[in-house]
């Protein structure tokens, strides 16, 4: 990244920042904004933010749309990602001043991993979390997984309605053959964009475990071993091995066969509670320490090592994989972390291409990382 | 809030599809301020089309007679069958002027979300008409959107027991005069997989 400016976006009315390479810090009080910035370039990177699932928040109060500019080198190509955020409305996207069709377009020109506090709800929130996780890091691996989620998530919601209306009807009196006709289609689409999205997570799981448990070992030597499974709501009907570091790669033919069949023995169960039963969206990521989950099991400090485990092993995923070094945005996390653990994640950032650091106060900042300084305060970003 | 009569202007045309309060507002302005014979042609236009538009009772497209003028024509070809969507789907085939079958308009797609199922779909009326009329190839061409593939699914479970009958797909893939580059990865991905030999 060379050159983020946002105009309008949470806090900031209007912010030009000049970025290099290696470490950049952003140090200032609390709410003066400094995570607004990384959460700008996190919206360029996933076209959401890490903090809400709407785009209202993200425009400065009373204004009706934020700008977000940002100058990327991918690959030794300069890029200018321009993105209009209108609440309520579509968003627009340019890229080097050319309207793209479609603000997705934009994915995969930068790669981000942000850790921040939010990131303890990883391991101890929903499993709606973890899905979220799995799929944005999908995303950033490869753009057009995309729009798999969405096609998946807007069959889903057809499928749903479609069993809520036949299940009141079959309650009723007799079965509507129509209603029945039309779910075999639902359950097709459903099956064969189930699939993809389902095949893409276990072979996602399967190249990122080694990573995340390497990265556990790493902050966390002395520590119980860790496993991260994916846990899919097909059970015992998933091949053996998908999903595994090492296993058979998963593949979506078979397993949208594996899925119809599965939505074909609960369909019964799935009419009369009207919502779908098995799919990519009742699926969770497991994960153990020891032999107990993580979930519940796990201290406060072994929560925050998880989390942080599974942000740097989605970094060192990345970085292994071609399409452009990512950049780490660390958003005031080294004042919550013991003094091994902060070392650990020094260690990496400090070797990362790019990375920005949001702390209320520069000793929270480890000396490997002092790089380029920015004082933020009320209003406006000013170099130290 | 305006007061009265104008107000419920604003709002009835805020009520059509693609015109929020800001358009509503300027259209219920924009006629209060133009010529009377002008708002005259258009009320009777407005009452016109509720009283003399009908839909074809052969294809559902509409029409001001009982069967619209592409029914009518008996240069068309009457073994192909075009399904489509919308009305205004037919108008964009036949701006092609490479079709010279007949149509029929579903009246939709199939939407649960909304209720739509295949009751509220002109589907009946296709069976009987395939089963009246001697079509020897039905091309659906439905959006290529999440509802319009399931219902290109749908029909073709349902025609597939027809003997002697070809189903067709409109193909998908790149638009003409485009970038190859430019193009998104699902449009690139069934261009790929919907190649043809040259």
């Amino acid at each position: 990244m060379r050159h983020l400016q946002v105009t309008d976006f949470r806090s900031w009315e209007h912010v030009d920042l000049p970025l290099e390479p290696g470490p950049t810090v952003l140090v200032g009080p609390n709410g003066r904004g400094k995570t607004n910035l990384l959460e700008a370039i996190g919206y360029v990177a996933t076209l959401g933010s890490h903090r809400v699932s709407t785009d209202a928040p993200l425009v400065r109060h009373g204004r009706g749309r934020a700008l977000v500019r940002l100058a990327v080198v991918n690959e030794g190509r300069e890029l200018t990602v321009e993105l209009e955020i209108t609440p309520g409305k579509a968003n627009r996207a340019r890229v080097n001043r050319g309207a793209v069709g479609r603000p997705r377009d934009v994915l995969g020109i930068l790669r981000t991993v942000l850790f921040s506090p939010e990131d303890l709800a990883l391991v101890r929130g929903d499993p709606g979390e973890r899905r979220r996780f799995l799929d944005d890091l999908l995303v950033q691996r490869a753009p057009r997984f995309a729009g798999v989620r969405g096609d998946y998530e807007k069959v889903l919601r057809q499928r749903n309605a479609l069993l809520k209306t036949a299940g009141k009807k079959r309650s009723g009196s007799r079965d509507d053959p129509y209603a029945l006709s039309t779910l075999d289609v639902w359950d097709n689409h459903l099956a064969t964009a189930g699939a993809q999205l389902l095949a893409a997570r276990l072979n996602l799981v399967a190249d990122l475990a080694p990573h995340a448990s390497a990265a556990y070992a790493g902050v966390a030597p002395d520590s119980r071993p860790t496993r991260v499974e994916y846990r899919s709501s097909l059970g015992g009907a998933l091949p053996e091995g998908y999903g595994r570091p090492g296993g058979e790669r998963a593949e979506p033919e078979k397993l949208a066969q594996i899925l119809l069949d599965a939505l074909g023995e609960s369909r019964a169960t799935e009419l009369e509670r009207g919502v779908s039963m098995v799919g990519p969206h009742r699926d969770d990521l497991d994960l153990v320490l020891g032999e107990a989950p993580a979930k519940g099991y796990a201290s406060h400090g072994e929560s925050w090592s998880f989390a942080l485990a599974l942000r740097l092993g989605s970094y060192e995923l990345l970085r292994a994989e071609s399409g452009g070094e990512p950049v780490l945005l660390l958003d005031d996390v080294f004042a919550e972390l013991d003094r091994r653990r902060r070392a650990r994640l020094a260690e990496v950032a400090a070797s990362a291409e790019q990375v920005l650091v949001t702390a209320a106060v520069d000793e929270d900042v480890p000396g490997e990382l002092k790089g380029t300084r920015f004082a933020v305060s009320e209003g406006e970003v000013r170099r130290a | 809030m305006y007061e009265g009569v104008v107000q419920d202007l604003i709002d009835e045309l805020g009520r059509l599809p693609g015109i929020g309060p800001k358009s509503a507002q300027r259209i219920a302005f924009h006629l209060l301020a133009t010529d009377p014979a002008d708002i005259g042609r258009l009320q009777d236009v407005l009452g016109k089309v509720r009283e003399g538009v009908q839909f074809c009772e052969i294809c559902g497209n509409v029409s001001e007679q009982e069967k619209c003028r592409i029914c009518r024509d008996s240069r068309r070809d009457t073994s192909l069958l075009c399904v489509v969507e919308e009305p205004k789907d037919v108008l964009a085939v036949e701006r092609t002027r490479e079709f010279r079958g007949r149509y029929h308009v579903l009246g939709g797609s199939l939407d649960p979300l909304s209720g739509v199922g295949p009751d509220q779909l002109r589907m009946r009326e296709l069976l009987a008409r395939l089963g009246a009329e001697e079509v020897s190839e039905v091309i659906i061409a439905t959006d290529p959107n999440t509802e319009g593939e399931a219902t290109a699914t749908y029909l073709v479970r349902m025609l597939r027991d027809f003997p002697g009958l070809r189903v067709t797909r409109l193909a998908s893939g790149l638009p003409m005069g485009g970038d190859l580059e430019f193009a998104d990865e699902l449009t690139l991905g069934r261009a790929l997989s919907g190649r043809r030999a040259l």
